[in-house]
């Protein structure tokens, strides 16, 4: 049943995306797009390719690389950057922890989580980013409910969730002086079910770790982790061969999985539907330290 | 899948986080981990419920002081629709909030306590619902549990409410007594109130009948990127000039005559490009890629239009604006950034006509200056001629911001009246 003249969700979602991207491309001298090789991130780098085509899209795309990645990420990543003639920054947490900018937590819970923030920043000073498009939604996380679509970054890179600006219509403030920036988020109205609805109906390729396959684990905190030789195990975690996939693409160490037979997008998005877990709380070590934690971390300029 | 956006207002202690609760909680797009962390929240504070108003209450500061400060967006479906919600709070202070969750909503819904009636706040917000536009009106009644379940206090309120409506701009609007903490008449029908013929908050928000809301009959392209691959190496797309935009208003087609302004050259579309391929007709919102058979100069902040239904262009404009900023006042003779659909200039304030108390309507035409959360009407004169609508007649060409070229953050929100009478 369709109404005439009236857009179905994934529609006007689309074209409101797309408008934000082309809004940055006209008002900034410097945006960069933010690609983790999740699915978020790949359903933004497809619709920056729609909002340019037939031209190539006008900005790079950076990760922010922990080092310590699922192998297929990585491989994923090169593929899709190449096939779509992107240009590719890489900024990495190790260089940082090289130069003794950041010091690596110890301990079977260790994580390169919170370093990310430092290494994100360095990459956008460096490259003098002006606009730097992430694939926050507000679905995910109550401080990120709040966060405008444009937000404001001081030259220290930190949100000032009390003092942002108003935001109204599509009219979009994107001016700042030099050294501050603006995170400017497209999948801001997206939940996760648009996401992979929209995943489905465009065919946006995804990285194989988002579906059922088998793998060995161990459990911890709730989740099936990686067995992988970046975490400690701690006594009693014993690794064994599981079906599982992940929910979300971040560092190998916070990152866990859950068991799951769902092997095609049809059955993954049927299974979302279903689920009674957000994404982060089901499989992100690094979101349930505090209640607070996200807000904090994004004060400090983390994604 | 339609998609609805509405904005949420009402007094503290209303009971509007605990409505929106009960909506995402019925709903089921509330997740047992977020569930769990109210819980357990709820328990530190000694709260005897569990408080479903915790779910959509944000950041720290907020959770501190017991209120909401700032616009949350919320989200849930139905197999209906996708509801975006702009849970915005209701004390005095925060009319710029109410203002930045209101300008894009389809619908407002005001909540009163059944106990306490129309207040002035609820009239504050009917009115700037019916400022910021918005075509549809659902005043809830809540706590009906509170009185008894009383058809006669729930009349009583929603007579008050008409005779004040009535003075205001609302097309559509709708009563309907609910309980939120006990869930009547917020997702099924209350079997409290048999006397309540209507239906369910929940059932009004997915059949409420959007789609004749946008303007399908002035055609406005607001131009926002020149596409240019320019791409030595591919022919198929050497040429290639398209102008991308989002579609502001009416329905374009290939072939359509169209004129582009502000230099008046008459043209036709030649295409209308997707990423997906060419299509047959554009409507709002739809982003899109339009090509024109002739080659002319056309950049950022023109609009293409048709040659026998244009926008209005001039520099000087009357506006409604409503002003966001603690720090400055906007005063006769200020200069402030402006930003019009796709097209930013600076603005004078030539003129402030009024100040106008949005709790009595009243106009003080003696006012000085608006402060923070203030409305006015003001007559502005801008740098280049924009491209414009009323208001009423268009939302989105007949809006913009003020920002302050100091301290670069948006000021004001503008909603346009017309062209300035000379
Ligand atoms: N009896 C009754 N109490 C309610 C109802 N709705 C909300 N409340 C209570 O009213 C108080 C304020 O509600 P809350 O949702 O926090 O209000 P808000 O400030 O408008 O968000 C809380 O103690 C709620 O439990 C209702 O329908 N009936």
């Amino acid at each position: 049943m369709s109404v005439p003249y009236q857009l179905s969700h994934l529609r006007a979602l689309e074209a409101e995306a797309i408008h934000i991207i082309r809004e940055v491309a006209a008002e900034f001298e410097r945006p960069a797009l933010l690609f983790s090789g999740g699915k978020d991130s790949m359903v933004m780098l497809h619709l920056a390719v729609k909002a340019f085509a037939p031209a190539r899209v006008p900005f790079p795309v950076m990760h922010v690389d922990t080092g310590h990645n699922f192998d297929e990420i990585i491989s994923f990543r090169d593929e899709i950057v190449a096939k779509l003639g992107a240009r590719l920054l890489v900024a990495s947490v190790q260089d940082d922890i090289d130069a003794g900018r950041s010091v690596e937590d110890d301990g079977p819970r260790a994580s390169r989580n919170r370093l990310q923030t430092a290494t994100l920043l360095r990459g956008i000073e460096e490259h003098r980013f002006d606009a730097v498009f992430g694939g926050a939604r507000r679905d995910e996380e109550k401080a990120r409910a709040k966060e405008r679509v444009f937000s404001f970054r001081d030259e220290f890179g930190q949100w000032d969730p009390k003092n942002q600006r108003p935001e109204l219509w599509s009219l979009y403030n994107g001016r700042h002086r030099q050294g501050e920036h603006i995170r400017v988020f497209p999948l801001s109205n997206w939940t996760e079910l648009d996401i992979w609805q929209y995943i489905a109906e465009e065919e946006v390729e995804l990285p194989l770790i988002y579906f059922a396959h088998s793998r060995k684990v161990f459990h911890r905190d709730g989740m099936w982790m990686a067995d992988s030789p970046l975490i400690k195990r701690l006594p009693g975690e014993e690794v064994e061969e599981r079906t599982v996939r992940f929910r979300t693409v971040g560092d190998v160490t916070c990152t866990g999985s859950v068991e799951s037979t769902a092997d095609t997008l049809e059955l993954v998005i049927a299974e979302v539907a279903a689920t009674r877990l957000t994404e982060r709380g089901a499989t992100r070590a690094d979101d349930r330290i505090s209640e607070a934690g996200m807000e904090d971390r994004k004060r400090e300029g983390y994604f | 899948m339609e998609m609805l956006r509405l904005a949420t207002a009402g007094s503290v202690d209303d009971g509007k986080s605990t409505l929106i609760g009960r909506l995402l909680y019925d709903s089921k797009a509330i997740f047992e981990d977020q569930l769990e962390a109210v819980e357990r929240t709820s328990r530190e504070r000694g709260d005897v419920h569990t408080n479903l108003a915790l779910l959509t209450d944000g950041l720290r500061a907020e959770r501190e002081q017991g209120i909401t400060i700032d616009v949350a967006y919320r989200y849930f479906a139905t197999p209906k629709r996708k509801f975006i919600i702009a849970d915005t709070p209701g004390h005095t202070q925060y009319t710029r909030n109410m203002v930045t969750g209101a300008s894009t909503a389809d619908l407002a819904l005001i909540l009163v306590d059944a106990r306490k009636g129309i207040l002035e706040q609820s009239r504050r917000h009917a009115f700037l619902s019916s400022l910021l536009g918005i075509p549809h009106l659902v005043l809830c009644v809540n706590k009906m549990d509170l009185v008894e379940w009383s058809e006669d206090r729930f009349e009583e309120i929603k007579a008050e409410f008409r005779s004040f409506a009535m003075k205001l701009d609302v097309s559509d609007l709708t009563f309907i007594p609910v309980s939120a903490l006990h869930g009547d008449n917020v997702v099924d029908r209350s079997v409290n109130m048999p006397w309540y013929e209507g239906t369910s908050l929940l059932h009004h928000l997915e059949e409420v009948h959007i789609a004749s809301d946008r303007n399908l009959i002035d055609a406005r392209f607001p131009v926002q990127y020149v596409i240019r691959p320019q791409n030595q190496t591919d022919h198929a797309t050497h040429d290639y000039r398209g102008y991308a935009g989002q579609v502001a208003g009416g329905v374009l087609k290939p072939g359509d005559e169209v004129v582009v302004l502000p230099s008046g050259f008459a043209t036709t579309i030649a295409s209308i490009d997707t990423a997906d391929g060419p299509i047959d007709e554009a409507y709002a919102p739809m982003s899109v890629t339009i090509r024109l058979t002739d080659d002319i100069d056309v950049s950022r902040g023109d609009m293409i239009t048709r040659v026998r239904n244009q926008p209005h262009m001039g520099q000087d404009i009357d506006a409604m604006v409503c002003w966001m900023s603690d720090s400055v006042w906007l005063r006769e003779g200020a200069k402030l950034s402006i930003k019009h659909t796709t097209r930013w200039a600076r603005a004078l304030v030539k003129d402030l006509q009024y100040q106008l108390d949005i709790n009595t309507l009243h106009r003080y035409e003696d006012a000085v200056g608006l402060s923070l959360n203030e409305i006015g009407r003001v007559t502005l004169r801008v740098t280049h001629p924009l491209l414009f609508d009323a208001y009423r007649r268009n939302r989105t060409t007949g809006s913009f911001i003020l920002v302050d070229e100091v301290s670069q953050t948006t000021v004001g929100a503008g909603m346009i009246l017309g062209p300035t009478d000379t």
